[in-house]
C-alpha cells in the first residue's frame, strides 16, 4: 500500500481535540507555531444550525429525545458513545471496563457536566497520606498559578470557601440554589454534610466579548450555542485559530502510530482517513498526544519499531497500566414536601447542580482510605422520553392503588413532577498497576489498528466506599421527609458502577521521577522521547475525588509553557 | 483544506480525502427538520419510517386504547393530537425487544373483546372496554415488572408509551405547565413557592450569588481572586 506522506513539517502535532488538546493547540498557537490537530470525528461548531440540538424540543423527534443513538439521549452531543460500530474493544474474561468515546472536533467537551473543581494539596500526595498509590512528582502549588490562568481564561463559577483541599480560585458567582437543593441543602446539613456553591464551567458573568453569558436553559449536555459554556472547540480551538499561529485541523482522521527515525526520535504520526481509508503521514517536530488516557496509550503501544520494540515510551512497562475511573453510586429518594409544585417559573437553571458536597469525611477514621463529593439532580426538567413511565408508583408510599388510567393520570403526573431528588457520589479509587489496558493482537478496528483490550476490578477499598456513599444517600433523604426508592444496590460491587461508567478514566501513562515505574516526567514529556508529550489524563497518577477536566487543562498548560520553552532553547 | 477564522464549515471532512462534498451537503441540508442528526442518525431515521410494525386495524387499536388512557381535554388535546400511535410505532421500529409484547398485548386485547362482547375491542362501548382494562390496569409494585402476567405489564408498558408520548408534546407539555427550554435569567425560586413548600434563603448563600444585573459586565478579579466588577 502506498502511504502518502505530505511535504509539510509541522512545528507540533496535537493527536485529539478535546480539553487537552484544545489547551495545547492554545497555547502552542498564541506562541506562535504552525500546528496540525488530528482529530477522529468531524468538525463541529456548537453554533451550527445544522449540527445543534440546544433549543430542541422532544416532539422534533419522532422518538422523543430516547437514546437509541445516543447513549445520553439524542439531544446529547456526543457522537460516539459506549460502543462504536466498527471500533471494538475487548476484555479479560471476568473483568469489566466500559470505554466511553466522542470522536468530533471537541470530543467530550461538548457534552460534559463542566464540573470544575480543582484537586488540592492532599490530592498529589495520596502516597505520603495513606500509604496507597503514589505521589505526584509535583504538588498543588506547582499547579495552582496554572489553575488561576485557566479559571480566568475559560470562566468557572463557585464561592470562595477557604476549604484546605478543595482550594479557592478566580470565580465568577454562582446561581442561586433550585426549590430541591434548599432541600438537599437542608437535609445534608442535618447530617454534617456540608454543602456549597457548584464550580462548574458556564458563563454567570461575561468574561470576554467573544462568548456569551448563560442564557440558564439547563442544557450545557447539548454544547452552546452561545458557547457560554466550557467545550474546547468554542473556547480554545476557535479562538487558537485567530491568534498568531497556524492551526491546520485534520478531522476525520484516525491516529494509528507515532512515527520515529532510527535515533528513535518522533517524526510524526500515520492517521487512516475516514473519508477515503488511506493512510497518510504528517512531520512535526514535537507530537502532542491528547487523545484521551486509553486512546492515546493504545496509539503509543502500537508504536512499535526496532528502536522502541515494546511500544513507544514503554521501556517501563507502564504503559497502560495504572487505569483508574472515579467510582461511582447514586440513589434517589421521593420527598413528599416537593409534591404538588407550582409550574409558574422556569427553573431549568444552569445544566447540572447548583450546589454540591466536597469530601467531608476523616478517612483515618473510617474503613476506606480516599474521599468522594455529592452530586445532587431534581426539579421541573424538560420531559423527554421516559417521563411519566410508572406516572403513580409512588402511590405505594400513600397505600393507594398503583397503576389504572383516565384523568387520574394527569392529575397524578402534576402531583409527583419534580418531587424527586436524585444524589450521586463520585469518589476515587486507587490506581493499581493490575487494573489496566493492553494491546489485543487478535482483533482489529476497521481501520486495520489493534484495539485496546481492558483488565479491570474493583477492591474492598472502593466497595467500602460506595456502602459509605450509600448509607449517606439514605440519611440524607430521610432527612428531607423522603421515601428512598429501590433497595439499597448490592451485587458484588456494592452499587458501584461499573469501571469506566463514570467517565474520568485516568492513569495510563503516569508521570513520575524514576523512568522504570512511570511514562512521562512531570512536565508531560516522555522519558523515553523528548519529543513526544501527553496531555489528556493519561499522565495522572492518582484521580483525587473531583473531576479530572480542570487539572487536563492546567496541566496541559504547565505542558505546553515547557514545550514552547524547549522549542525555543531548541532542546527538542 | 484549511478550515479558517470561524469558519462554520459544515459536512467537511478530513483536510486530503476527496469525498463528494455536495451529497454530503444535500443529506445535511435535509436534516434541518431533523435536530442536527448526523447524516448517518438520520439515514437510520428514514429507514425506520419506511418500514410497518403496525397494520391499520392495531394502529386503529392503539388509537383508542389510547385514548381511553388518557382521554382527551379542551385546549390540551389528548394521545392523537400528540401523535401518540405513530410514536408507539416508531419505538416498536426503534426498540424491536418490545414488538412481541405490542403485537402481543394487541391480540390478547381483540380476543378478549371477542370472548366477552363478541366485537373487536375498538368497536366497544366505553363501559364495556374499561371492564376489558380494569382487571390489568393495577399492578403490584412490590412484585418485579417482569414477574408479573403477561397481559398487565403489556397494559403498563401501553400507559408509559401514552403517557410519555402525550407529555413529551407540544399539547402535553402546556398540560404539564413546564416554563423552560427557553432563554431566561435565572434569579431563584418565586417567594410564593419558597412558601408553600416551607423553605427560605439564607442571606449569607444568596449574597455570593450572582447579582443578575452585573450578567453583561466582564469579569475581574483582584490577585485573591476577589471578584471586582
Amino acid at each position: 500500500m502506498q502511504i502518502k506522506e505530505s511535504p509539510d513539517v509541522y512545528d507540533v502535532i496535537i493527536v485529539g481535540s478535546g480539553a487537552g488538546g484544545g489547551m495545547a493547540t492554545k497555547q502552542l498557537a498564541d506562541a506562535g507555531f504552525n500546528i496540525a490537530v488530528v482529530e477522529a470525528g468531524p468538525f463541529f461548531d456548537p453554533a451550527d444550525p445544522k449540527t445543534m440540538t440546544q433549543m430542541k424540543w422532544p416532539h422534533a423527534s419522532p422518538r422523543r429525545g430516547a437514546g437509541t443513538d445516543r447513549a445520553f439521549g439524542e439531544f446529547d452531543m456526543a457522537y460516539g458513545g459506549w460502543e462504536i460500530e466498527g471500533e471494538p474493544y475487548t476484555h479479560e474474561p471476568g473483568t469489566d471496563f466500559r470505554w466511553f468515546r466522542s470522536h468530533m472536533l471537541g470530543g467530550r467537551t461538548n457534552h460534559w457536566g463542566r464540573i470544575s473543581l480543582r484537586f488540592g494539596p492532599k490530592d498529589f500526595k495520596g502516597k505520603t497520606r495513606d500509604g496507597y498509590g503514589e505521589d505526584w512528582p509535583l504538588g498543588y502549588d506547582d499547579v495552582k498559578p496554572y489553575y488561576d490562568k485557566v479559571d480566568k481564561l475559560i470562566g468557572v463559577f463557585g464561592t470562595n470557601e477557604g476549604l484546605e483541599n478543595d482550594p479557592d480560585g478566580f470565580f465568577l458567582p454562582p446561581p442561586k440554589p433550585r426549590l430541591h437543593e434548599l432541600f438537599y441543602i437542608k437535609g445534608a446539613r442535618k447530617s454534617g454534610v456540608p454543602v456549597i456553591p457548584s464550580r462548574m464551567s458556564m458563563l454567570t458573568k461575561r468574561i470576554n466579548n467573544e462568548r456569551g453569558v448563560c442564557f440558564y436553559c439547563g442544557q450545557c449536555s447539548r454544547s452552546c450555542s452561545a458557547y457560554a459554556d466550557f467545550s474546547s472547540g468554542s473556547c480554545l480551538i476557535f479562538p487558537a485559530q485567530k491568534s498568531g499561529g497556524k492551526v491546520r485541523l485534520y478531522t476525520n482522521s484516525v491516529v494509528r502510530e507515532v512515527t520515529t527515525n532510527e535515533e528513535g526520535k518522533a517524526t510524526g504520526v500515520s492517521y487512516i482517513s475516514k473519508d477515503d481509508r488511506k493512510e497518510y503521514k504528517l512531520k512535526a517536530r514535537v507530537v502532542v498526544l491528547a487523545a484521551s488516557a486509553c486512546s492515546s496509550a493504545r496509539i503509543l503501544l502500537n508504536s512499535k519499531s526496532k528502536q522502541h520494540p515494546n511500544g513507544l515510551g514503554n521501556s517501563s512497562d507502564v504503559v497502560g497500566k495504572y487505569l483508574h475511573d472515579s467510582t461511582g453510586s447514586s440513589r434517589a429518594g421521593f420527598i413528599p414536601a416537593l409534591m404538588n409544585r407550582k409550574p409558574s417559573y422556569n427553573e431549568d437553571g444552569v445544566g447540572g447542580l447548583h450546589v454540591y458536597s466536597p469530601w467531608w469525611g476523616d478517612n483515618s477514621k473510617l474503613d476506606f482510605p480516599r474521599g468522594y463529593h455529592i452530586e445532587v439532580w431534581g426539579g421541573m426538567g424538560m420531559p423527554s422520553y421516559g417521563f411519566g413511565f410508572n406516572a403513580n408508583e409512588f402511590n405505594k408510599f400513600f397505600g393507594t392503588k398503583v397503576g389504572g388510567y383516565g384523568d387520574v393520570l394527569r392529575d397524578d403526573v402534576k402531583k409527583y413532577y419534580g418531587a424527586v431528588v436524585g444524589m450521586a457520589g463520585r469518589g476515587e479509587g486507587i490506581a493499581r498497576k493490575d487494573n489496566y489496558c493492553e494491546i489485543d493482537k487478535t482483533t482489529v478496528d476497521q481501520f486495520g489498528i489493534p484495539v485496546l483490550k481492558f483488565n479491570y476490578k474493583w477492591s474492598d477499598l472502593e466497595r467500602r466506599q460506595a456502602t459509605h456513599m450509600q448509607q449517606t444517600f439514605e440519611e440524607i433523604i430521610h432527612n428531607m421527609g423522603g421515601e428512598v426508592l429501590g433497595d439499597r444496590p448490592g451485587g458484588p460491587d456494592n452499587g458501584l458502577n461499573k469501571p469506566g461508567e463514570i467517565i474520568h478514566e485516568v492513569g495510563t501513562t503516569r508521570m513520575g521521577n524514576d523512568p522504570k515505574t512511570s511514562v512521562t516526567n512531570k512536565y508531560n514529556q516522555l522519558h523515553d522521547v523528548d519529543n513526544v508529550f501527553i496531555v489528556d489524563a493519561g499522565p495522572f497518577v492518582s484521580q483525587a475525588d473531583k473531576n479530572c477536566t480542570w487539572t487536563i487543562l492546567a496541566l496541559s498548560w504547565r505542558a505546553s509553557d515547557y514545550i514552547i520553552e524547549q522549542l525555543k532553547a531548541q532542546n527538542i | 483544506m484549511l478550515l479558517g477564522t470561524g469558519a462554520v464549515a459544515l459536512g467537511l471532512h478530513s483536510c486530503v480525502g476527496e469525498g463528494e462534498p455536495e451529497i454530503e451537503q444535500q443529506i445535511i441540508e435535509s436534516a434541518d427538520g431533523y435536530f442536527g442528526r448526523t447524516p448517518e442518525e438520520l439515514e437510520r431515521i428514514e429507514k425506520l419510517n419506511a418500514e410497518e410494525l403496525f397494520n391499520d386495524h392495531e394502529l386503529e387499536t392503539i388509537a383508542v386504547l389510547s385514548e381511553v388512557i388518557l382521554p382527551p381535554k379542551p385546549k390540551v388535546g389528548g394521545p392523537l393530537e400528540a401523535g401518540v400511535p405513530e410514536f408507539i410505532e416508531f419505538m416498536g421500529k426503534d426498540r424491536p425487544r418490545m414488538q412481541n409484547t405490542l403485537l402481543g398485548g394487541l391480540l390478547w386485547l381483540d380476543s378478549q373483546s371477542r370472548e366477552l362482547f363478541d366485537k373487536e375491542f375498538k368497536s366497544l362501548e366505553l363501559e364495556q372496554q374499561k371492564q376489558i382494562l380494569d382487571p390489568i390496569a393495577f399492578y403490584d409494585p412490590e412484585i418485579p415488572s417482569y414477574k408479573r402476567p403477561f397481559e398487565i405489564q403489556w397494559f403498563s408498558l401501553m400507559r408509559n408509551l401514552t403517557v410519555t408520548g402525550y407529555y413529551t408534546s407540544e399539547m402535553g407539555i402546556k398540560d404539564l405547565g413546564y416554563k423552560g427550554n427557553q432563554p431566561n435569567v435565572w434569579d431563584g425560586v418565586p417567594q410564593d413557592v419558597l412558601d408553600q413548600h416551607g423553605v427560605a434563603y439564607d442571606p449569607e448563600w444568596i449574597a455570593k450569588c450572582i447579582d443578575q444585573s452585573t450578567r453583561g459586565d466582564i469579569a475581574t478579579w483582584d490577585e485573591n481572586g476577589n471578584l471586582l466588577t
